[in-house]
């Protein structure tokens, strides 16, 4: 099943920098998806069409339509902040909020209304052990987020996503500023739980797009080159730029 | 001789001249301080010795007579100072807020300049603004014997205070990292939250440098407050205190000092005020500073 479907979607940014055209793309329901290529290409500007972050960019106009559950999302009807909630962000360096690791979590919660102090602690816990984290912070909770590493940042931000329990998980090159270990930590975490998600995910290389990748697409300049599964796009593409890419003779 | 280049030349001269140029200047901003503390501190602190404490802490300020007592001036600018803080927070910090997280570039162009303009005017002239248009539109509309009182000192304070906490409310917002903005809109934020309960928080340490430097430029503002408060010295009576005429240290200071007989005991009141106020001003300095230190700690915290 296609959880969110782009179709013929074009950007362009006001100062004409990063920008996507014709973007037509499915992606499933339940897997990972990769989104890979060299800086500028478009991966994180799609990422943040996909969840209106571009709202606050000066955008210049769009085209296209990208449906999410069937719904085209680029309506100016749809109610942003709710699409949000269902389709969580994780950006590349891990931005914990000013707070405490409890109030982390439980911010988005409280967003919605949430007040129910034993709601929320449910909420906090069930999170952080999914983040696989819980049994590193469970008895500092109320410690400042800053205090802890930021591979132990990063999974905070997850556990944040999780709070909402989102359909969509996003991560715009997650490990990029982690050490290989919570790196390789990130990455079996995001393995063990595509199951339940749609994971959308802009790696920071090549290797990691190839490791992660059930579906792959080759974005170069703001085109789509080529999406295809992963294990076929990885052992053979078609398109002679993909080739090039993926085997490092560019990029 | 080879040595001999190393050893000195014309450059390295030079370079220890300039050196020294700039320590000196640096220096003889502790010189300046101590000297001013130093001869305050003589003109002012014999008045201790002269007036009883009873005087000092008494209820009337009337010096030809003998009544000393600085209560009802150091009543009349705190309670301007306090009132004015009231206004001026909320105002400058809201517009701070709007300035930063949601007017637009190009309004922001022309909204800065003129709050720039506003810290640059002259308090006198804003003096003229309050005598002539403020102080009688509120005694017609309060009904008032005279709108000459601590309410007009407040308003008018309020705005020469407010430029101040706006641009530096402004900077500490500024430094913010968009980052927090996105992640909390990320998370279904709307805009409103993620400026009340992300945005302003982080930059908290900042906006109460701004409210203490505004406490300093409303404490220390004389011109203004002398034209527009009515200049009478005397503690409240009631619960129109708001509305009744005060005098605040500062004004007592500029107007009274001219006339006075050099070295007499009014003389030294004065200059005892005066210490007073220094003592002030160094507390809030002190306060600002610390909360600022603070937040620099915190903020090494975060990029470690």
């Amino acid at each position: 099943m296609d959880k969110i479907v782009i179709e013929n979607f074009s950007i362009r940014y006001s100062d004409g920098v990063e920008s996507l055209r014709n973007i037509s793309l499915s992606i499933p329901a339940n897997a990972v998806t990769v989104l890979f290529g060299p800086a500028g290409g478009g991966k994180s500007t799609l990422l943040r069409a996909i969840n209106r972050l571009n709202d606050l960019a000066d955008v210049k106009e769009t085209s296209g339509r990208i449906l999410f559950n069937g719904q085209n999302i680029l309506d100016p009807k749809v109610d942003v902040v709710e699409l949000r909630r269902k389709i969580g962000m994780v950006f590349s360096r891990p931005v914990v909020l000013p707070m405490s690791i409890y109030q982390n979590v439980s911010y988005p919660l409280e967003l919605m209304g949430e007040k129910r102090k034993s709601r929320l602690d449910e909420a906090v816990e069930k999170a952080l052990k999914r983040a696989v984290l819980w049994d590193e912070v469970y008895d500092r909770l109320h410690d400042p987020a800053t205090a802890i590493s930021g591979g132990q940042q990063q999974r905070l931000c997850l556990a944040r996503v999780f709070a909402l329990e989102p359909e969509v998980i996003m991560l715009d090159e997650p490990t990029s500023a982690l050490d290989p270990v919570s790196t390789a930590r990130i990455e079996g975490l995001m393995h063990e739980i595509k199951e339940e998600f749609t994971i959308v995910w802009v790696p920071h290389n090549v290797q990691q797009a190839a490791r992660m990748a059930d579906y792959a697409a080759f974005f170069l300049q703001g085109e789509l080159i080529e999406y295809a599964e992963g294990k076929k796009l990885f052992v053979n593409p078609k398109d002679q730029r993909t080739s090039d890419y993926v085997t490092g003779r560019f990029g | 001789m080879a040595d001999a280049t190393l050893v000195s030349s014309p450059r390295r001269t030079q370079e220890w001249v300039i050196n020294l140029i700039i320590k000196l200047s640096g220096y003889s901003s502790i010189l300046f301080v101590t000297l001013i503390f130093i001869f305050l501190m003589r003109e002012g602190l014999p008045a201790l010795r002269n007036v009883p404490l009873s005087s000092i802490l008494g209820e009337r300020w009337y010096p030809i007579e003998g009544y000393f007592s600085i209560l009802p001036l150091i009543y009349g600018s705190l309670v301007v100072t306090v009132g004015a803080l009231l206004l001026a927070i909320p105002f400058g910090v809201g517009t701070s807020v709007f300035l930063s997280e949601i007017a637009p570039p190009w309004m922001n162009q022309i909204i800065k300049p003129l709050i720039e303009i506003l810290a640059g005017l002259p308090s006198v002239v804003l003096g003229f603004l309050g005598i002539q248009v403020a102080a009688p539109y509120l005694r017609r509309l309060l009904d008032l014997p005279t709108g000459l009182s601590a309410f007009s000192g407040a308003v008018l304070l309020a705005l020469i205070a407010t430029p101040t906490i706006v641009s530096i409310t402004e900077d500490a917002l500024n430094t913010v990292p968009s980052g927090y903005r996105q992640a909390a809109l990320a998370l279904g934020a709307t805009r409103w939250q993620v400026i009340w309960g992300v945005t302003v928080p982080a930059a908290r340490s900042g906006i109460l440098t701004a409210v203490m430097l505004g406490v300093g430029r409303s404490i220390g503002e004389t011109m203004a407050v002398m034209m527009v408060t009515g200049n009478a010295p005397v503690l409240p009576s009631g619960w129109d205190f708001l509305f009744t005429p005060v005098r605040t240290m500062t004004a007592t200071i500029a107007s009274e000092m001219g006339e006075v007989a050099n070295g007499s005991t009014h003389y030294q009141v004065l200059f005892f005020i005066g210490i007073v106020l220094f003592v002030i001003s160094l507390v809030v300095n002190i306060v600002a500073s610390s909360v600022s230190l603070r937040g620099r700690t915190r903020a090494e915290r975060v990029l470690s």
